[in-house]
């Protein structure tokens, strides 16, 4: 990341404490979030100052009370999040000592990389046979009558829509996108000739990924993709952070 | 804020002083573990906080009192997840229930925007009423102090965007910025009522 990029994401700490970036931006600055511990702490002290505007005080009404404790009663506080034992903090000559072993889990993480490369490059002669094997989404986008229509995000991401009238299927690629936010998941839909969204799927947690939409997509009009909550819903419920008009 | 449990607060915290207001955090940690009391303690201590602020997002009473009690359950189910070290647990829970009030607007403007704005126009809420008792605080006092430490434009910026539930984006068309600013009117708005009121870093 450059010094400017780095600028101009650490500028989003102020909207994002007070909820006020779109979807994306979100996911994408939550994904930076992870790793810049100045921009957390930016953010838990601008979410303290925005809670203290808030000095209007409304009481609900009782019934809400009586909602709320019936309600607990169904639910399973989730545990805490744990870490694993710290190592103690000694003399100085530990600390160096530690300090010079921090760099073997990446060593680990090294082997295990290249353990899977080695498995994959052993698997991958057995699997599909020859090369003339296509998948059901490379039959799509290497299909003659695919119709093709890319977005660019503001963020530099990218999504590409493919569909097949033939193969009766769509795909959607997408290229460094940002994950969806913690406990939001991306749901694909087919749109209807009758301008009904169907429900065509979840898109996997990669932000480099090729999906089949799932669903008959031989009269689809067009494809959508809206950020749900885990688990998905039966229909949008967030304007679609992309929408592609296939009907022509 | 009134810290004083109403008259069916229901069971008296062991370890609690009659009297004495609860502190959230430790009420909190309690609920963590389960404990129903603390937890209508916790209830009891910050509802109306709560609740003022999904409001004034939320606008329509019904819904309100929906996101009040989704957010609610959220607390209890994520109190776990609460980090003395990272702020209040006022802030905390401001936190996740501004978020919900904010999916709430954001979605119901999304699938039924004509009908939301019908009750919005005909449910508005007057602030000046109920929050007559509260501006007369101390502590709304010192808020509104803080607040004229702001230029008009941070001010805007910041109240369109936490009371009014808009992106940074939107908060920009409104006010007449150009595209991209108004985040950096939001971030150095609260920056400067952060340092003035003196909590966080």
């Amino acid at each position: 990341m450059t010094d400017q990029e780095w600028t101009e994401v650490h500028a989003l700490s102020g909207a994002y404490a007070v909820d006020a970036l779109d979807d994306l931006e979100k996911a994408r600055f939550e994904q930076h979030l992870h790793r810049c511990a100045e921009c957390r702490a930016e953010v838990d002290s601008l979410r303290e100052a925005a809670a203290v505007m808030s000095v209007d005080d409304v009481a609900p009404p009782s019934s809400l009370r009586a909602d709320v404790l019936a309600g607990i009663e169904q639910i399973r506080p989730l545990p805490p999040l744990t870490t694993p034992e710290p190592t103690q903090v000694g003399t100085g000559r530990r600390v160096e000592l530690k300090r010079r072993w921090s760099s073997a889990p990446l060593l680990v993480a090294a082997a295990l990389v290249l353990v899977a490369l080695a498995a994959t490059a052993w698997i991958r002669p057995w699997q599909g046979g020859s090369s003339d094997e296509l998948t059901a989404a490379e039959r799509v986008i290497q299909a003659d009558d695919v119709q093709r229509a890319a977005q660019r995000f503001a963020d530099g991401s990218k999504a590409t829509v493919y569909l097949s009238r033939s193969e009766g299927r769509a795909v959607v690629k997408t290229d460094d996108m940002a994950l969806a936010p913690a406990g939001k998941v991306y749901e694909l839909w087919l749109q209807t000739p009758e301008g009904v969204m169907e429900r065509a799927g979840l898109m996997p947690d990669e932000s480099d990924t090729t999906y089949l939409l799932e669903g008959d997509a031989s009269d689809a009009t067009g494809v959508g993709i809206t950020v749900e909550p885990d688990g998905g819903s039966d229909q949008p419920t967030t304007t679609p952070i992309l929408l592609v008009d296939l009907s022509a | 804020m009134d810290l004083g449990a109403d008259a069916q607060a229901g069971t008296p915290l062991a370890g609690v002083p009659a009297g004495a207001s609860p502190d959230p955090a430790a009420l909190l940690q309690l609920s963590a573990r389960g404990d129903r009391a603390a937890f209508a303690a916790l209830y009891d201590a910050t509802a109306a906080r709560v609740h003022g602020l999904v409001l004034r997002v939320v606008r329509d009473r019904a819904q309100a009192e929906e996101v009040t009690q989704e957010a609610f359950l959220e607390i209890w189910r994520t109190a776990s997840r609460y980090d003395p070290e990272r702020g209040s647990a006022l802030a905390w829970l401001m936190t996740i229930a501004h978020r919900k009030a904010v999916d709430r607007v954001r979605s119901a403007e999304a699938s039924s925007r004509r009908d939301v704005t019908y009750h919005q126009q005909n449910q508005t809420i007057d602030h000046d009423t109920t929050a007559d008792t509260a501006h007369a605080s101390l502590e709304a006092r010192r808020v509104r102090v803080a607040l004229e430490q702001l230029t008009a434009v941070q001010r805007e910026a910041i109240e369109l965007a936490y009371f009014g539930g808009y992106t940074h984006t939107e908060v920009a068309a409104l006010l007449d910025l150009p595209v991209g600013t108004a985040k950096t009117r939001i971030r150095d708005g609260l920056i400067r009522l952060r340092d003035t009121i003196g909590v966080g870093r």
